[in-house]
């Protein structure tokens, strides 16, 4: 178990600095293809070439990628300095980065914001596990009824619909027409609970029934599959009750799939739920991030897809480990 | 997923002068190829069915949008101010329904009064162009790399398969929006760098279904004995494995057309779309987010062009994968 757990984190942390490379590099490399000087990004368009020069000096952007890649890895772990002559600028651990525009680290940014993407990404999964899955397993129990055809056809009507769409239809029937739910600004959940939670309500119904689809179409399958394995009919042959054959034995199998796909789902909500955050207004680490696309602040970009796929990566590992609990099968192998 | 080992015409040519086999009314027993049992099973899903002729009704839609407009639509940039209420602080367009009249066929555009219809028709060609061109894109390579794959096997396969995963693992959509954001945002440059961005991070999902097929085919006689007479890895893989696996492509193909409408879409609302002017169903959404408290048609008319799309393309994918796969569950 505890060799297996190691060649994970092993793989992990390989992935992430792939990740990183990649990244990184496609940062760098695909504006110079492109004709753009980062450093013109940077300082805004009205900047003479002297300033440019200064600013690709103070960032280091005028050295090779390799060197500045190596400064980003050391920047996470020991913190850098952007030095330009008088001004210095201090970025302390772990540095992803420094946005120039906020004139905050990148780092602070992102935790500031992270709260409310968690706040997002936990509410909504709840609600489509259980409902995707519920849905899914009745579903495949009834397979062939009137219950379960709409089911599925309502589950493939549910990943037709994009968020962009259903998030501003409930905004408008609920919020503006209906007045269930108040618009305005996020609040934290220590300042004021209810308003924390209806503010998110839309959010996490709208995002859950996205998922939730696509979780029901994928237990259904599954569920179809295995319940007409042999092991199936022997536990039925024991006499076991059709309660412990489903919930118990069948559900196992069930679970191997979906707990894969929510972990890479979950790693990319926590990386930023970008559309929906958008769609409700919600300042998360999304909204961060297109934020910061619009204002060319391309420290806060790479450092919130790097954010992200460590996210991914996380939520992935831990995937592998849940696997190992669900199937013993894996600890083996 | 497969239809079975394709075998080469000969195998079923009747011997010459052989009567064909006749059952007691007389009636002759037909021979029915894989293809047309398939296509007997799609003809009797009558919501794929339905899906099929959206998209093709679709497709003709956006080949012929110039004429369909100049007959029904106004050119798509003209203003019509007229038809917006000044009463309203000039947002709003005149009429309940955001417009809609004989001559506006889907309404106005808040504040510039400008055809919806023709934006919705010109969106399509910007629409499917790009989802058509990825996908395209996608399975050219996720055919390449799967079957290189899963026939080489070994270290190759190994590589290939981690490539895939470390594909499947990155920020999407933050990775997709970064990139076009540091990019020349013209128009003929921006739809070749969203196809490139979409198919490249959809081919995985071919890749890895080809890779399944392909490993699991080339242990099988067929492969074995075009091997045993000297066929060359070129011919196995173009005559042998290939046409096995056109039916998972196919199916495949046409379920991630519709993730990447979505996906166009989706960066055109997060404003690192096609620029305008170009007509395009997700800014037309984006736009609308300033105006649907007065004026609710301009958002639900984009979207339900959207959703509609998607799920005919969802709806005919399914019914394909059910058609040509008997074993899928139903």
């Amino acid at each position: 178990m505890i060799n297996y757990i190691l060649r994970r984190v092993v793989t992990s942390v390989v992935l992430m600095i792939i990740i990183s490379v990649v990244t990184f590099g496609v940062f760098f490399m695909v504006p110079k293809l492109a004709g753009t000087n980062p450093a013109e990004l940077y300082v805004g368009k009205s900047a003479t070439p002297a300033d440019v020069a200064a600013t690709a000096r103070k960032l280091g952007l005028d050295q090779p990628v390799y060197v500045q890649y190596g400064r980003f890895v050391k920047g996470i772990v020991a913190g850098r300095d952007f030095n330009s002559g008088p001004s210095k600028t201090h970025c302390p651990a772990p540095c992803f980065g420094y946005s120039f525009r906020n004139d905050r680290p990148v780092f602070p940014l992102l935790l500031d914001r992270l709260p409310v993407t968690i706040s997002l990404a936990i509410g909504a999964s709840i609600i489509w596990l259980i409902g995707g899955v519920l849905a899914g397993v009745i579903s495949a129990l009834r397979r062939g009824s009137i219950l379960d055809r709409s089911m599925m056809i309502l589950a493939l009507a549910g990943v037709s619909l994009p968020i962009y769409f259903t998030g501003l239809l409930a905004q408008l029937i609920f919020v503006h027409n209906l007045h269930w739910l108040p618009g305005g600004e996020y609040v934290n959940f220590r300042d004021n609970p209810i308003g924390w939670a209806s503010k998110l309500l839309l959010g996490w119904i709208t995002l859950a029934l996205l998922y939730a689809a696509t979780y029901a179409r994928l237990t259904r399958a599954t569920m179809l599959e295995t319940v007409s394995e042999d092991y199936i009919r022997t536990a039925r042959a024991k006499g076991l009750r059709e309660r412990v054959v489903i919930g118990k034995h069948a559900m196992r199998s069930v679970l191997t799939p979906i707990v894969t796909i929510f972990g890479l789902d979950i790693g990319q909500l926590l990386g930023g739920a970008i559309l929906t955050e958008s769609v409700f207004g919600l300042p998360g680490i999304g909204r961060l991030s297109i934020d910061a696309v619009n204002t060319k602040d391309l420290p806060v970009v790479l450092g919130v897809t790097l954010f992200g796929a460590l996210f991914i990566v996380v939520a992935n590992f831990v995937v592998d480990l849940l696997y190992a609990v669900i199937d013993p099968r894996v600890r083996l192998a | 997923m497969t239809l079975g080992p394709v075998t080469s015409s000969t195998d079923v040519a009747t011997p010459a002068g052989e009567e064909t086999p006749t059952i007691a009314d007389g009636k002759k027993i037909e021979g029915r190829s894989l293809g047309r049992i398939a296509w007997m099973r799609l003809k009797r899903d009558k919501l794929a069915m339905a899906g099929g002729g959206f998209i093709i009704f679709l497709i003709l839609v956006a080949i012929l949008a110039p004429l369909i407009n100049k007959v029904l639509g106004h050119p798509v940039n003209e203003y019509h101010q007229d038809k917006i209420d000044p009463n309203l602080g000039g947002i709003p367009p005149v009429g309940t329904w955001g417009g809609i009249s004989k001559d506006f066929l889907l309404g106005v555009q808040p504040v510039t009064g400008r055809d919806l219809f023709s934006q919705i028709i010109y969106g399509a060609q910007t629409s499917l162009l790009i989802a058509l061109l990825a996908t395209l894109l996608a399975v050219v390579i996720g055919i390449v790399v799967g079957v290189t794959a899963g026939y080489y096997g070994g270290w190759v396969d190994s590589l290939f398969s981690r490539f895939m995963d470390l594909i499947l693992a990155f920020p999407l959509i933050l990775f997709a929006i970064a990139l076009i954001s540091v990019l020349p945002p013209t128009k003929g440059f921006r739809i070749a760098v969203m196809v490139l961005i979409i198919g490249g991070f959809s081919w995985p999902y071919i890749g890895r279904i080809v890779r399944g097929q392909a490993l699991s085919l080339r242990e099988r006689e067929f492969v074995e004995a075009a091997r045993s007479v000297g066929a060359g890895s070129f011919r196995i893989i173009f005559r042998e494995l290939l046409p096995n696996l056109a039916a998972p492509i196919l199916v495949y193909s046409t379920l991630i057309i519709p993730s990447n409408i979505l996906f166009e879409a989706a960066l055109s609302f997060l404003g690192v779309g096609v620029p305008p002017p170009t007509p395009s169903w997700g800014r037309l959404l984006s736009d609308a987010v300033d105006y649907y408290e007065y004026d609710p048609m301009y958002m639900l008319i984009p979207g339900l062009a959207i959703f509609v799309t998607v799920l005919a393309f969802n709806l005919f994918g399914d019914g394909l994968r059910d058609a040509l796969d008997p074993k899928s569950n139903r």
